[in-house]
């Protein structure tokens, strides 16, 4: 817990050392002549580079970059380092983003130079390692999917998400079908619309049931031969599974609609229970969330599709093939959608998520998904008494995964606190907080998903820190709606910033 | 922990998975292992690759072995960087929020566009989010493509129209240059835009002037992919009033990586911003009246529009972009210059030391910055097998997209090709030709 947190009582704020630090921007830092760079020495006849530009090509003016020279550039980012939280640094919850610890080791595998220094267009001949490792990480989320095939091209879970769409659309249509819509749950991730928008479909929306599922009337009703796709989250974006996925699965099957999982929350069920025997025809691997690529401060992730017989026609390209123990990429497929980006895909998180597997196993795969469901009912259990229990119900109250979702609905009316002030307060007790406002079917959402790399003295810590901002909050609700305290900034003006965007720095007026 | 929640085994938390769905019996996947051991095991399959240092490669098409300075992984690997998540939370994540907008700065600097975003995938994708915002845009319905764009950027473009179904036409550039002419030709009135690469795929410098122009005149959106590296002597695509210019960051201080993870970038006009797909950092204060930062114009995006969102992007490559901000101001204001110049002059020397050569010649004339593209009198794979054999990656064989050059061979040469690495490439070229005709001779 953040030591500043208990300092900060009723209305009296000192500022922080990091708070009197003005930001300022490393185009800022800079002075004319600075530099840290060295260049090779021109070894070549010099010539005039305007001779050797058609004319008009040439830049006039060079390009304002920094001047500024590398003891300042490390200092620079180490700062502005420290103005970020992180997850090895605190506890992270943030539902649905599996926020788990990052092995050490998968830095260093992916810095090897026989990966990191391996250029994408090597031939296949002498990339046989490379191509072995794509093979096997192929594999074995195929095993773990329990589908036969798997691309790992797509960049980040929306791009499976479309990739998915492509597919369903060529599969359809290779069969004559011309189909329209694509179905998805109030609950799904605002990525699942965005895909079936651009994918060239019409999203329809599927009702909820009171126990947190899809509610199989509305599926019904909607389930025709105009539908082309329902997209799934199972267990869903509530944290919980959905006990009719069978018959969900026999309704779509049965319209000749194909079954689109997204793998966003596979956390929860790795070895316990495959979305290929759920019934789904695509499924799409956040390898960024379930198998441990470090998520950068928003990327890189990498988001394998496995799927189907029916759909692995339509897969795109280049596909890895094994033949006598040689591995190749094959572009010759006649019914393949094409390319969805360059080259194979993110191979150096495909080597960190590989090294993840290699290590866990199958039993460790199984364990670290059944320890993150346990931590989750744990910390709900601890949450259904005391303050959190009455101010922060959980909205279906059943046994969750490896998240579940609670509602602020009863903070706001009875403490005048919503979501966002409680998440805002919980910074100063150094805790990333949940994801907020996501579901949009709850109201006042708070998702809270710990993983299983987190110690019950973590969990016990942030209940208490719940409970103690409740505390506060029925002491005085304000102090809390202006949190947070301690952070490098304090509440920051969003609205301000979205009517009058300044998005890059006036360079003329650094000049 | 079972007694708080209530129940008797972890098995009891599973009670709401269907029998018919439960995996009988555990995963077939072998078993854990040691950190040592999987290090092992991963050392040994990348000890099976040819790697970018264990030969002279002069292959590009899309990546380049340029220098990463020491500095971009030292500051890349602090947890403070590789760890968070995207920063929803501001106030605790300024860090990442204000390298996003130096970034979106160094980008549209670069450019010589008036607004960037944070970062996209990679270089093909990010043009085809182009597309999708000019077709949004414009409602217009209709793509051309220059023959002379990248063929893995043209394939993910084709597949992405292929969704909503826009139809994609190709312009040939017989000279290796996109002819204007030609260009206004195959525009109508339902093209939402016309796309180039500047250079382009065999490393030309295009007349973008002439080209906008044609473009422009029938309404249609310009996007161009530019190589960020070569605008410190190239004019940026901004100048010649190209509405979008996107393209691939890996030679902004990203490894090679086997293709990935680098970074898009995605820069337009100010009157597009409002149809800009991903994260974009925004200025601001906060409570106190401090300067600070935050994701903004969000209502564009896909977890506030849903299905109106103008892309589906959420995670991208927030730390790659990182990498090539941190090379930007490790190459400095003099360096992105130095760099162009020192390759658009070690190139021009390749370029006739190689035309010099016996059996070897221009496949075009025009104008290049890191890239060309020479005609060899043998089959090309048989020259690039023989060259590896003398440890030299010889490029990228033309013919794999392009069958009317079945003789064509690109070669890029980076500031990390030396002069003496690039006699040496001349040498064994010439005589990787004279071989590879006496046994082409021979056997006919
Ligand atoms: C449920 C769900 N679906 C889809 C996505 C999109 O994944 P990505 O960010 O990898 O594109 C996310 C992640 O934010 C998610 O939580």
């Amino acid at each position: 817990m953040n030591p500043d947190a208990q300092k900060v009582t009723g209305a009296h704020v000192t500022e922080t050392p990091m708070q009197a630090e003005r930001a300022t921007t490393i185009f800022e830092k800079s002075h004319p002549g600075r530099r840290a760079a060295a260049l090779p020495a021109l070894d070549v006849p010099d010539r005039d580079v305007s001779e050797l530009l058609p004319a008009g090509a040439a830049r006039a003016r060079g390009p304002r970059m920094p001047e500024i020279a590398e003891p300042e550039i490390v200092r620079h980012y180490n700062r502005l380092s420290r103005r970020n939280f992180d997850l090895d640094s605190g506890f992270y919850p943030l539902g649905s983003c599996t926020m788990k610890h990052n092995p050490k080791l998968h830095e260093r595998a992916a810095a090897l130079p026989g990966f990191s220094r391996l250029h994408p267009l090597q031939p296949a001949e002498r990339a046989q390692g490379a191509l072995e490792l794509m093979w096997n990480l192929e594999r074995s989320l195929s095993e773990i999917c329990g589908l036969p095939h798997v691309c790992l091209q797509p960049s980040a879970g929306s791009h499976g998400e479309l990739s998915g769409l492509l597919l369903t659309k060529a599969y359809h249509e290779d069969r004559g079908e011309h189909r329209t819509k694509v179905l998805a749950p109030d609950t799904s991730h605002g990525t699942n619309p965005a895909s079936v928008t651009m994918a060239g479909y019409e999203t329809v929306k599927v009702a909820t049931n009171e126990r947190g599922g899809v509610d199989i009337d509305d599926l019904r009703a909607k389930a025709d031969d105009s539908v082309a796709c329902l997209m799934l989250t199972n267990p869903n974006t509530l944290g919980l599974f959905d006990e009719n996925i069978e018959e969900i699965a026999s309704i779509m099957h049965g319209v000749g609609a194909t079954l689109y999982y997204d793998g966003a929350n596979l956390n929860a069920v790795m070895g316990v229970s495959r979305p290929g025997d759920m019934g789904f025809d695509i499924v799409h691997v956040n390898l960024h969330k379930s198998f441990t690529q470090p998520h950068g401060g928003g990327g890189p992730g990498s988001g394998p599709i496995a799927v189907s017989d029916r759909i692995a026609p339509y897969l795109p390209v280049p596909r890895i093939a094994q033949k006598d123990g040689r591995f190749e990429l094959n572009t010759d497929e006649p019914k393949s959608i094409g390319r969805m980006r360059g080259f194979q895909g993110n191979f150096g998180v495909f080597v960190r998520s590989y090294a993840y597997i290699c290590s866990l196993g199958a039993e460790g795969l199984k364990a670290a998904s059944e320890t993150a469901v346990l931590n989750a009912n744990y910390m709900l259990a601890k949450g259904r008494e005391g303050r959190v229990g009455k101010y922060l119900p959980v909205e279906f109250d059943r046994t969750c995964k490896h998240e579940y979702v609670l509602s602020a609905a009863p903070a706001k009316k009875e403490l005048n606190v919503k979501a966002l002030d409680i998440a805002k307060r919980l910074l100063d007790f150094g805790y990333h907080p949940p994801t907020i406002y996501f579901p949009l079917l709850v109201d006042e959402a708070m998702m809270i998903e710990p993983t299983e790399t987190e110690t019950v003295e973590t969990l016990d810590g942030f209940i208490e820190a719940l409970d103690k901002i409740l505390e506060e909050a029925e002491r005085d609700p304000e102090f809390v709606q202006n949190a947070p305290y301690t952070t490098p900034v304090r509440r920051l003006d969003e609205a301000a910033a979205a009517r009058n965007p300044v998005v890059t720095q006036d360079l003329d007026a650094l000049a | 922990m079972l007694d708080a929640i209530g129940v008797g085994s972890v098995d009891d938390l599973f009670n709401d998975v269907p029998d018919g769905v439960r995996l009988q019996g555990p995963l077939k996947l072998p078993a854990g292992k040691t950190e040592d051991e999987v290090y092992t095991h991963l050392a040994e399959l990348a000890g099976k690759n040819v790697h970018a240092d264990s030969e002279i490669s002069f292959l590009g098409a899309g990546m380049y072995d340029h220098y990463q300075p020491a500095i971009v992984d030292s500051i890349l690997s602090r947890s403070e960087f590789l760890t968070p998540y995207t920063p929803y939370q501001p106030e605790v994540s300024q860090g990442g929020l204000q390298v996003m907008f130096e970034y979106q700065t160094a980008i549209a600097e670069l450019t010589g566009m008036d607004v960037s975003n944070a970062s996209v995938y990679e270089g093909p994708s990010a043009m085809a989010a182009a597309a999708y915002l000019a077709k949004l845009e414009t409602g217009r319905s209709r793509f051309v493509v220059s023959a002379a764009v990248n063929p893995q950027y043209r394939a993910t473009l084709k597949t992405n129209a292929y969704g909503y179904g826009s139809s994609v036409i190709e312009v040939p550039a017989a000279e290796g240059l996109t002819d204007p002419a030609t260009l206004a030709a195959a525009i109508d009135d339902d093209t939402a835009a016309v796309f180039l690469q500047n250079p382009n795929f065999f490393g030309a410098v295009e007349d973008l002037a002439a080209l906008v122009e044609a473009a422009h005149a029938k309404g249609a959106l310009v996007v161009c992919v530019a190589d960020p590296l070569t605008l410190g002597i190239l004019a940026p695509p901004g100048d010649f009033g190209v509405d979008i210019c996107v393209g691939e960051g890996q030679t902004l201080g990203n490894r090679l990586d086997f293709g990935g993870p680098s970074f898009g970038f995605f820069a337009a006009t100010q009157k597009l911003i409002r149809r800009m797909p991903g994260r974009i950092a925004g200025e601001t204060t906060d409570a106190d009246g401090r300067r600070g930062w935050v994701l903004t114009l969000q209502t564009r995006e896909q977890h506030i529009r849903r299905e109106k969102a103008t892309s589906n992007i959420c995670t991208s490559q927030a730390l790659n972009a990182l990498a090539g901000m941190i090379y930007l101001s490790w190459l400095g204001r003099a360096g992105i210059v130095e760099i162009g110049e020192l390759m658009i002059k070690r190139t021009a020397y390749a370029r006739e030391t190689l035309a010099a050569v016996e059996g070897v010649e221009l496949l075009f004339d025009a104008p290049v910055v890191r890239e060309f593209a020479i005609k060899l009198d043998a089959p090309v794979q048989t020259v690039l097998d023989q060259l590896a054999l003398d440890g030299i990656n010889g490029g990228y064989p033309l013919g794999t997209d392009y069958p009317e050059h079945e003789h064509g061979l690109l070669v890029a040469i980076t500031e990390r090709r030396s002069r003496a690495q690039i006699d040496l490439l001349a040498e064994r070229l010439g005589a990787a030709v004279a071989a590879a005709r006496e046994t082409v001779g021979a056997e006919a």
